[in-house]
């Protein structure tokens, strides 16, 4: 027991026991992480699933919902996002070169990045709360079918909401790396976590990467044209 | 290769190196993890068990009279939920795949063991929540969380229960992704894929469903719960939300897991059919091909539980038609393990005679699902106890046994210890009485026309009801047996060779039970699976 | 065959033959493979079983075998195939002319109602020999339609119609249930549906006292919501002739093609906005929550009855008067 236990190379980065090289426990992090990406597809793959039926169903209210989405603010915050996976490979980059106070630099503007990313969301939110566009008791909408604008605004809720909780978990990761590399944990030879990390920050931008169209851009282009 | 000789306990292994209650609860050894598991899903199966005596109680008479409708209600759901999710999808994968899949490889732990470590404590927390459910008047959706039902109509804790199964889904999703890069990363030198045993095969084809279906339910589920909580309208048919989206969600993953409820127990089956005919299965690849082919080919029938729901009759066409694209790789398994038996050298243990009875209650559950795929006769007996009966012939007739055959087969190897043969061959026949009493006379019903989840029933169906409980009685016995002769031996029984049943395979090379890091040093394959032929047999006496 | 073994369901409809005829054919086939793996398993158990002087024989496999048994279950697995499609086919595709009965299912109950403006609760009339179709909504959660005799089940969903048809062949009393899961009372919500000769059938129907044709009804319902001051059979109205539109495809605005099915009407009345024929405007107000489930269908009955040719043919000549006349409220 005692050679496996979760201590072993808190301190040290190395060789945990059961891996015969190096190359070999790099390799299956890795793999391990990519897998999870695909887990992760297939969480928010139910969602999209279910937009595309209704927009196809209910084209006209889901033209309405888009009006709604604050063109502005979603495309800073694509900016934002974008700049953060910047940031994000810029540190994966300098993790490998074992730059250690850059890579520390890039993680934290990452972590302001995606913090405003969320601040910037929360506006939105707020302001989609104000105006009665939450769905449920508190529900408002005085144009023509009003029942499936609220479902476009279900999905928009329920999308945005899971994919800023992603985010949230994602600074939770980074300033666990953060703290890590502080200490001198990764090296050129280790520095697997923060590569992985990286993979799981630019999977959720890549979300966001189609969310942005679907939710607000679609429909802007289309009335505009 | 037998040293017998030396006692248990003065060789050191995984069980005697450390004692203590943290030793356990903060072990990443994935051996002490499967146990962990064991003790966890031995547990909800009796509450499960317990459930489904209740309802089987219940509907010896046709009167409503034993509970309330309402609590009848939460008695079947809960019986589902708790022997799905918490019983069924992990037994073979969480103990048996967890124990043996690094040693059968050839390598000295999962590679993520601290992931395996978090993968049982989600489970738990997921338990914790089930249990919560249970305990605070239980739920009532059905096993399956219908909506709008769910919802809108029902007042009990649907929102915890859909909690309970969210969490333990990422329990799964960790396990599916931990067997995945094990079995990818981790073999053994020598240990090419080709040579790998098929229970790892059949867990590797488990997990890709794990990973790829698992985040669906989750997401399905949470979007109940946000319904419920937030009334975010996704399912709402009063927001012009479908109803029969949710479900499309839930098939999606809940038909690729009815075979994660059979895929592993058709590993096991393998690996013991070999062992006790001491002979290379027959046509290897294609059973290892077979196993990937339904995992695959299972992610393309989900709307075959939809047949009536109101989908398109060209849908119904499409799926009607991959059920039977499915069913053939199973066929390819029950004819190879019938081949395997020719010419074989046949000793009849308490495993071969659960293998024995999987694969003949599997062939006949599998083959009612033949029935069931045909669209014209599926309009007549879904929803029927014609489904009830094909389902738990495939996983009670089928799983069940299957599990508890590999838990015979490698006991020696877990515990150290040999189970008592006789109570052991009691045992199994008596849950195959007691199973086929218990549930033959439901397809009867289910094709006279009684609707599942009745509280109460007409009376012209009582006397097949009530020779189904008479069954169940006999089943319960006889899944009791093995709890307390498990027990019983881990004190007293036999000491356990190495390798008592002569069988191949890299688990039966190192000692019984295996030291905390497997091997003394990682052995490098130089032979195929099943490799009987290089092996001696035991004799009938000795095993 | 099986008309008297007690452990089989009565067998009053057309389909039911049919069903049986393939269950049979699936419980010969099936037994007989199955009794042919276990007499095999049996027999090699026995024949090899292990005993000092017998060793096992090393056997790799057969691809010749693997073929085979690929091969030959899976064309079987297709005929099993075609055949269920062939049964589901006619199943799903009701005949001209059937009499249509409107269904609205509820927690716990089945309300049903005739052409010919009967209603009933839980039970049901229906002559021999004649096609019937269930035209059914639920107005909370799933439900499902199950006659056993007749080997039908369909669930009937709440926001749209869901259909289903038999021909019953013999007299009788046969037990309906609700088999989709929906809540406490659900193996309540149970009932009969009474088989009758087509002359007692009659008898019955005009035993009832003097009740309103649904379309009648629809009609009636149809000047005093409104809709006649737009729909007009003139052309003149701001909304669409709905003469001769039942079954037609409709264009939409937004290029779609649809038949306009019980389905489309429901939702036109519901959700008028959602699907706008080419060349009109979205004017027409919602009716959502202001008319009932079984208002809906006496609307929906009275537009399917509006045909071409002869447009006044299914109401009295005296309704048909009413609806020229202005609405006596406005609706929007
Ligand atoms: C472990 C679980 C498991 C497994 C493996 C299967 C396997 C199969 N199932 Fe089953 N099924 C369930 C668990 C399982 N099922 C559950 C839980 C439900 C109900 C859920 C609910 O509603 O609550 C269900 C419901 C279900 C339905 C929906 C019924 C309904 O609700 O209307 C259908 C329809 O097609 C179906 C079909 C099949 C088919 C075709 C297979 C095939 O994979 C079977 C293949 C195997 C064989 C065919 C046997 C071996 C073959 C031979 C020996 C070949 C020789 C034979 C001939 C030539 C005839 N199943
Ligand atoms: C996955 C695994 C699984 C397993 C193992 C079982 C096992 C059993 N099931 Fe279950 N069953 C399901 C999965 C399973 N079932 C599902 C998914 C449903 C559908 C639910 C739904 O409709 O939503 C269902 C539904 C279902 C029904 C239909 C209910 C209805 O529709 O109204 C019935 C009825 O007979 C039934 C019976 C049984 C019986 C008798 C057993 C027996 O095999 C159980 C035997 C075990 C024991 C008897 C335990 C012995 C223990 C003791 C005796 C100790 C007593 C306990 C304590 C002191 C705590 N099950
Ligand atoms: C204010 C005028 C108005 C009233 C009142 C009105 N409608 Fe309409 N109706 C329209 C217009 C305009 C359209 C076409 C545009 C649309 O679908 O919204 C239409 C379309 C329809 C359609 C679809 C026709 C097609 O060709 O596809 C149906 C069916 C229908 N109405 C039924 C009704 C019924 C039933 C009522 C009363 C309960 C009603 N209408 C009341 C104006 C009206
Ligand atoms: Cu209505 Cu069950
Ligand atoms: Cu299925």
């Amino acid at each position: 027991m005692s050679d496996s236990s979760p201590t072993l190379a808190a301190h040290q980065p190395g060789l945990q026991h059961h891996f015969a090289t190096m190359e070999q426990q790099t390799d299956a992090s890795v793999m391990g992480m990519w897998v999870f990406l695909v887990t992760e597809i297939m969480f928010f793959g139910g969602m999209f699933v279910g937009y595309m039926i209704y927009r196809y169903m209910y084209y006209g209210p889901w033209l309405e919902g888009s009006q709604h989405m604050d063109f502005w603010w979603g495309t800073i915050n694509t900016a934002v996002l974008l700049c953060s996976s910047l940031t994000m490979a810029l540190g994966v980059r300098a993790s490998q070169l074992g730059q250690r106070r850059m890579l520390v630099t890039f993680l934290l503007i990452t972590i302001l990045f995606g913090l405003g990313f969320l601040g910037i969301k929360s506006i939105e939110y707020h302001g989609h709360w104000v105006d009665g566009q939450f769905p449920g008791a508190n529900f408002r909408f005085s144009g023509p079918n009003p029942a499936q604008v609220e479902l476009f605004f279900s999905f928009y809720w329920a999308m945005t909401g899971f994919h800023a909780l992603h985010v949230l978990i994602g600074i939770g990761l980074v300033t666990y790396v953060v703290y890590r590399s502080w200490k001198g944990a990764y090296g050129p030879d280790y520095h697997n976590p923060v590569e992985n990390v990286g993979l799981y920050w630019h999977f959720v931008d890549i979300v966001w990467i189609y969310l942005y169209p679907l939710l607000y851009l679609i429909s802007h282009k289309h009335l505009s044209g | 290769m037998t040293t017998a000789a030396v006692p248990m306990r003065e060789r050191e292994n995984y069980l005697n190196q450390e004692y203590g209650i943290k030793s356990w609860l903060l072990t990443t050894d994935h051996k002490r993890i499967a146990l962990l598991y064991l003790l966890s899903i031995t547990f909800f199966f009796f509450i499960g068990g317990f459930f489904a005596l209740l309802i089987r109680l219940e509907l010896l008479t046709p009167a409503g009279d034993l509970v309330q409708a309402d609590t009848y209600n939460k008695l079947f759901t809960m019986h589902g939920q708790v022997m799905v999710f918490f019983f069924l999808i992990p037994a073979v994968p969480a103990v048996l795949g967890n124990f043996l899949i690094p040693i059968m490889i050839g390598a000295k732990d999962l590679a993520f063991p601290r992931v395996n470590l978090l993968s049982w404590y989600i489970f738990i927390l997921g338990s914790a929540l089930m249990l919560y459910t249970i305990l605070n008047g239980g739920v009532d959706t059905g096993w399956t969380f219908y909506t709008p039902l769910s919802t809108e109509f029902l007042t009990t804790n649907v929102v915890a229960a859909a909690m309970a199964i969210f969490v333990v889904g990422f329990s799964s999703i960790l396990t599916g992704l931990n067997f995945i890069v094990t079995i990818h990363r981790l073999r053994a030198p020598g240990m090419t894929w080709s040579r790998l045993p098929l229970f790892v095969w059949a867990n590797y084809a488990t997990s890709i469903i794990f990973v790829l279906g698992t985040p669906v339910l989750a997401i399905s589920l949470a979007l109940v719960g946000l319904e419920r909580m937030f009334h975010l309208g996704i399912f709402d048919p009063r927001l012009g939300g479908d109803p029969l989206l949710f479900q499309h969600l839930f098939w999606f993953y809940s038909h690729p897991a009815v075979y994660v409820m059979i895929l592993p127990g058709m590993g096991v089956v393998s690996e013991i059919v070999a062992c006790f005919s001491h002979k290379r299965l027959f046509g290897y690849r294609f059973m290892a091909l077979a196993l990937i082919a339904i995992a695959v080919l299972g992610f393309l029938v989900w709307a075959h539980h939809m047949f009536v729901a109101g989908i398109s009759l060209y849908a119904a066409l499409i799926f009607s038609f991959f059920s039977y694209m499915v069913a053939i790789p199973s066929a390819i398994k029950v004819f190879n393990w019938t081949a395997t038996l020719y010419k074989g050298s046949i000793s009849y243990t308490t495993p071969m005679l659960y293998a024995f009875g999987f694969i003949g209650l599997f062939t006949m559950g599998g083959m009612t699902g033949l029935f069931v795929a045909a669209l014209g006769v599926d309009v007549h007996v879904t929803d029927t106890y014609f489904i009830i009966a094909h389902f738990h012939y495939i996983m009670v007739g089928g799983m069940v046994m299957a599990y508890l055959g590999g838990m015979h087969f490698w006991w020696p190897k877990i515990s150290g210890r040999m189970y008592p043969e006789g109570w052991g061959k009691l045992a199994a026949l008596l849950i195959f009485i007691g199973f086929n009493l218990t549930f033959f006379p439901q397809f009867i019903l289910g094709y006279m026309g009684m609707p599942r989840r009745y509280w109460q029933y007409s009376p012209e169906f009582q006397v097949l009801n009530v020779l189904s409980t008479a069954g169940a009685s006999i089943l319960a016995v006889g899944y009791l047996l093995p709890m307390v002769y498990f027990l019983w031996s881990m004190r007293y029984g036999k000491i356990a060779d190495d390798n008592p049943w002569g069988a191949a395979g890299l688990e039966w090379m190192t000692t019984s039970p295996p030291t905390t890091s497997n091997f003394d040093e990682i052995p490098t394959v130089t032979w195929e699976a099943y490799n009987y032929d290089q092996l001696t047999e035991v004799p009938v006496e000795r095993q | 065959m099986f008309e008297h073994f007690p452990f089989w369901p009565a067998r009053a409809s057309t389909s039911a033959g049919q069903v049986d005829a393939l269950f049979i054919f699936l419980l010969l086939l099936c037994g007989l493979v199955c009794l042919a793996i276990f007499a095999l398993i049996i027999v090699f158990a026995l024949r090899y079983r292990r005993r000092a002087g017998h060793q096992a024989e090393h056997i790799e496999g057969s691809n010749a075998l693997e073929l085979t048994w690929t091969v030959v279950p899976g064309c079987i697995f297709l005929c099993i195939f075609v055949w269920g499609a062939y049964i589901y086919f006619q199943e799903r595709t009701p005949p001209e002319g059937a009499a249509d009965v409107y269904t609205v299912a509820k927690q716990w109950m089945w309300k049903f109602q005739h052409e010919e403006g009967q209603r009933e609760i839980n039970e049901l009339h229906v002559p021999v020999g004649r096609d019937v179709r269930m035209i059914m909504t639920s107005q909370d959660a799933i439900h499902s339609f199950f006659v056993p005799a007749f080997r039908i089940k369909q669930d009937v969903l709440p926001g749209r119609y869901t259909t289903a048809w038999f021909h019953a062949t013999k007299p009788g009393t046969y037990h309906l249930f609700c088999a989709e899961y929906c809540g406490t009372m659900h193996s309540g919500m149970i009932g009969d549906i009474v088989v009758m000769e087509p002359a007692q059938y009659q008898a019955w129907l005009s035993g009832g006292g003097s009740t309103l044709p649904l379309a009648a009804t629809g009609e009636k319902l149809f000047s005093e919501l409104g809709c006649s001051t737009c729909h007009r059979s003139d052309m003149q109205g701001r909304g669409p002739n709905l003469v001769g539109l039942f079954g037609k495809p409709v264009l939409l605005e937004d290029g779609r093609t649809m038949i306009a099915d019980e389905n489309y009407l429901r939702e036109c009345i519901q959700n008028p906005t959602l699907r706008i024929p080419k060349g009109y405007k979205p004017i027409m107000p919602t009716f959502q929550g202001l008319v009932s489930d079984e208002q809906l269908n006496a609307l929906v009955a009275y537009i399917k009855s509006l045909k071409q040719s002869q447009p006044k043919q299914a109401a009295g000549s005296s309704v048909a008067a009413a609806s020229q006349q202005p609405p006596a409220t406005q609706v929007h």
